[in-house]
């Protein structure tokens, strides 16, 4: 089935608002190159008025954070009645929220990296700052501090004694108000991305992210040309890539995804894969990593946006229009 | 909203296939063959997360003490449209063509009298019309500066700086300044190191009067000092004045300009903040040579500034108004300043402390050292929709993490009281939860409550009327020092 009209949606008031333009201009241009009509949505308080009024056959969600990509938009298209390329609500939340992926990968078996969370109330209702000291002793330092629902690598720090934690909870509060302290992991930044095809899900070939100057893959490293050597696919022994693939594949479907994703990892100096976090909408601008993957899998980057728009559509039966 | 096909893309309708397939399009490939192709000097310029943020004040529902913007909305449309009607009647053709390099006499004399209304004799010959002040900062910057070579400035210096400075691969030292301005005896202790490390620095950049981002103000014995210093040891000096004349209280002192009478200072003026930043026009005075080489440079940018926009100046001073204009911006800004000021006072913590500029668009607060503003303004524009420039932007080193400009000409009173409330909730709350881990870090929120703002204003030493205002940057062990 291919889709005739087509609403992107696009922007919102995450803080990934840019990113999201990004990744829409580039849906957009192919979209054009494919001769497909589109609409551009601009995603706000006029959103359900807007996707009702709209004649499209199909949204593309190309929204990046929360709002767009933890299962709001999701639900609200589900209510419209609108297909729409992606995962649905419920694996966008387990996506979004990091402290759920890795307390399902944990409860699975999955590789995973020690971690603790905690919201804000604990801290300030419930003494959690007592606790601080017995879980750095646990995780050693440096401990990533993450908040647990943000996209880019925004608000993660990396504190490297006692003294730097108490700044690095501050600065991932500011993100939301849940965080996470994980045992770093020393080791290569893998991202896997998945596409379903006609035989189910299938791992895209592996990319390895060599940020040049940064720390860590890292907001800046991400989006801007030159700051990341992007290796595709990459040097891994064929034991590892099978073995990273296989992680990939089960945390897809054990997040319940559906379309595509991206499974971001570490692979450890031992060779084992630790799995990090998962998008269920993973970035599609000129520098991100699926596009690549799909790329050095032969997949052109409109047939990409084609195949995300078949899956959407593909997966019309699941969805009870209410008018 | 519009439906868009191929056809009515952004080709038009009628486009061929072929332009719509021959379309740029990104492979992995092409990053890096572009990673390759980009010139070495691009890496050093600086993108950033906070940059991308920024994108969300864009929403109308955002409140932005971000910008620095003046108040266009009261410049009369009725004036706007004599001035564009004369130009049509008796310059249309010179208007729409081009101008020389150096800008038009007419302009250069409606300059010279900007210049003397804060008391600088400028030769017209000696001035150069440029498209904005940034242009200036530009031209200086590439005229002097080698990859490597040195450049003092102010810390924290003017944001619109840094980028500059990076893309000519500069090496910038930044000297701390306190409510006087630059601390003129740690520039002196800073040429000295130079001078042992046999290093010599090409000029040294200053925003003296109402200082962007910190809205501090050199005092007069260290105007005096900093051009003796410029004199001995034959540096040059970038004076940027875009807010001199937008002083809201006490004398104005005079430009570094007009003490040196321009042997060793350069001076960079603007009608952005006096008439409009969209008509993009600055200038600059230099010493012949300099001035030489700015051109030279200018025409390699941009042949000329706009034609068009220079002979609105000039139509707009000949109705000589021009200073009744600014007089009524003064009173608009120096509401919107003390609106500023009594909305810091109530809402912000009292672990803060901010400057208390006589003039200018800026206020800059300092919070405690655990916050990172970076990280606060992700939280103020999710939860509260408010904006602020983050003060990492005005260093080129990773200082100022916890500070950050707030503009007070740009918006209303009302949304000036509102944002700094809502900017003050979101500190307030990663304060008190800062006080829940246990009174660990390098600086616990107990520690510092007694440091706050503590003097009131009025508190005055000898030769400045601000010397209640905090030293800046924030460091707690020289903070408690030092006394200047």
């Amino acid at each position: 089935v291919t889709p005739r009209r087509v609403a992107v949606l696009k922007g919102g008031p995450s803080l990934e608002r840019q990113v999201s333009f990004r990744s829409a201009a580039r849906v957009e241009d192919a979209l054009e190159r494919l001769g497909i009509e589109y609409l551009s949505i601009d995603v706000g308080q006029s959103l359900v008025d807007d996707l009702r009024a709209t004649t499209a056959d199909v949204a593309f969600v190309a929204l990046h954070g929360r709002g767009g990509e933890d299962g709001t938009v999701q639900e609200l298209l589900e209510i419209v009645g609108l297909p729409y390329t992606g995962s649905g609500v419920l694996a966008c939340m387990r996506c979004m929220d990091k402290v759920l992926t890795k307390h399902m990968l944990l409860e699975t078996g999955l590789p995973t990296p020690d971690f603790f969370a905690f919201s804000e109330i604990a801290f300030k209702e419930l003494g959690a700052g007592e606790a601080l000291p017995a879980i750095e002793e646990r995780l050693g330092f440096p401990v990533v501090v993450k908040p647990a629902a943000q996209g880019s690598a925004l608000g993660i720090k990396f504190a490297r004694g006692a003294a730097d934690v108490p700044e690095a909870l501050i600065a991932a509060f500011s993100y939301d108000d849940r965080v996470l302290l994980e045992r770093h992991v020393d080791g290569r930044e893998l991202a896997v991305s998945l596409l379903e095809g006609d035989g189910g899900v299938e791992p895209l070939p592996i990319v390895e992210a060599r940020p040049r100057q940064e720390y860590f893959y890292d907001f800046e490293a991400r989006y801007e040309i030159g700051k990341t050597d992007f290796v595709c696919p990459a040097q891994l022994p064929p034991d590892v890539t099978a073995r990273v693939q296989e992680v990939a594949v089960e945390t897809y479907r054990l997040l319940g995804c559906y379309g595509f994703a991206r499974v971001d990892m570490i692979l450890t100096a031992g060779g084992e894969p630790q799995v990090l976090e998962a998008q269920a909408i993973p970035g599609l601008t000129e520098t991100s990593l699926l596009p690549q993957a799909a790329e050095a899998a032969g997949i052109s980057f409109e047939q990409l946006v084609g195949r995300m728009l078949e899956q959407a559509l593909a997966r019309q039966g699941a969805i009870a229009p209410t008018s | 909203l519009r439906w868009r096909t191929r056809r009515e893309g952004p080709f038009g309708i009628g486009a061929k296939d072929s332009q719509v397939k021959d379309r740029h399009q990104t492979t992995s490939h092409e990053i890096e063959r572009y990673a390759g192709l980009f010139a070495k000097r691009t890496t050093q310029m600086r993108s950033s997360a906070m940059r991308d943020l920024m994108a969300i004040t864009a929403r109308p529902d955002v409140i932005s003490l971000a910008g620095g913007l003046p108040d266009t909305s009261s410049f009369p449309p009725e004036t706007f449209a004599a001035l564009t009607d004369r130009i049509a009647r008796e310059s249309c053709a010179a208007a729409l063509q081009y101008g020389p390099t150096e800008g038009f006499d007419e302009t250069k004399l409606r300059i010279a009298e900007v210049m003397d209304a804060e008391g600088m004799r400028a030769d017209p010959d000696d001035i150069v019309v440029t498209t904005g002040g940034q242009q200036v900062i530009d031209l200086v910057t590439k005229t002097l500066i080698d990859p490597g070579d040195v450049v003092i400035c102010e810390a924290p210096t003017y944001p619109g700086a840094v980028p500059t400075f990076s893309s000519y691969e500069a090496d910038v030292i930044q000297i701390e300044m306190d409510s006087d301005g630059m601390r003129v005896d740690l520039l002196e202790e800073t040429l000295q190191q130079l001078d042992r490390d046999g290093r010599r620095p090409k000029f040294i950049y200053t925003v003296p009067t109402f200082q962007n981002p910190a809205g501090v103000t050199l005092s007069a014995p260290r105007r005096k000092r900093l051009v003796e210093i410029a004199r001995e040891r034959e540096l040059l000096v970038l004076e940027d004045n875009p807010y001199g004349l937008l002083r809201y209280e006490g004398e104005p002192l005079p430009p570094l300009y007009a003490l040196d009478g321009g042997e060793y200072v350069i001076y960079l003026g603007t009608f952005s903040k006096i008439l409009s930043p969209g008509i993009r026009l600055g200038w600059v005075t230099a010493p012949g040579p300099v001035l030489g080489k700015i051109n030279l440079g200018k025409q390699a940018a941009d042949l000329c500034t706009s034609s068009l926009t220079q002979h609105f100046v000039n139509a707009y001073f000949d109705q000589g108004r021009w200073r009744h204009y600014v007089s009524d911006l003064c009173a608009t800004y120096r509401q919107r300043r003390d609106a500023m000021l009594d909305a810091l006072a109530e809402f912000f913590p009292r672990e803060a402390e901010w400057t208390q500029p006589s003039g200018g668009l800026f206020i800059w607060a300092t919070l405690p050292e655990f916050i990172d503003t970076g990280d606060l303004l992700a939280k103020a524009l999710r939860e509260e929709r408010v904006a602020f420039v983050p003060g990492s932007a005005a260093y080129v080193d990773g200082r100022g993490g916890s500070s950050m400009r707030l503009n007070f000409s740009g918006a209303d009173v009302n949304d000036i009281v509102e944002g700094v409330r809502r900017i003050g909730k979101v500190v307030d709350e990663q304060v008190s939860l800062f006080s829940t881990f246990g009174g660990r870090g390098r600086d616990s929120a107990s520690e510092i409550a007694g440091s706050g703002q503590d003097e009131a204003p009025g508190d005055s030493s000898a030769d400045e009327p601000l010397a209640d205002v905090v030293e800046l940057p924030r460091r707690r062990d020289e903070r408690r020092a030092q006394g200047s």
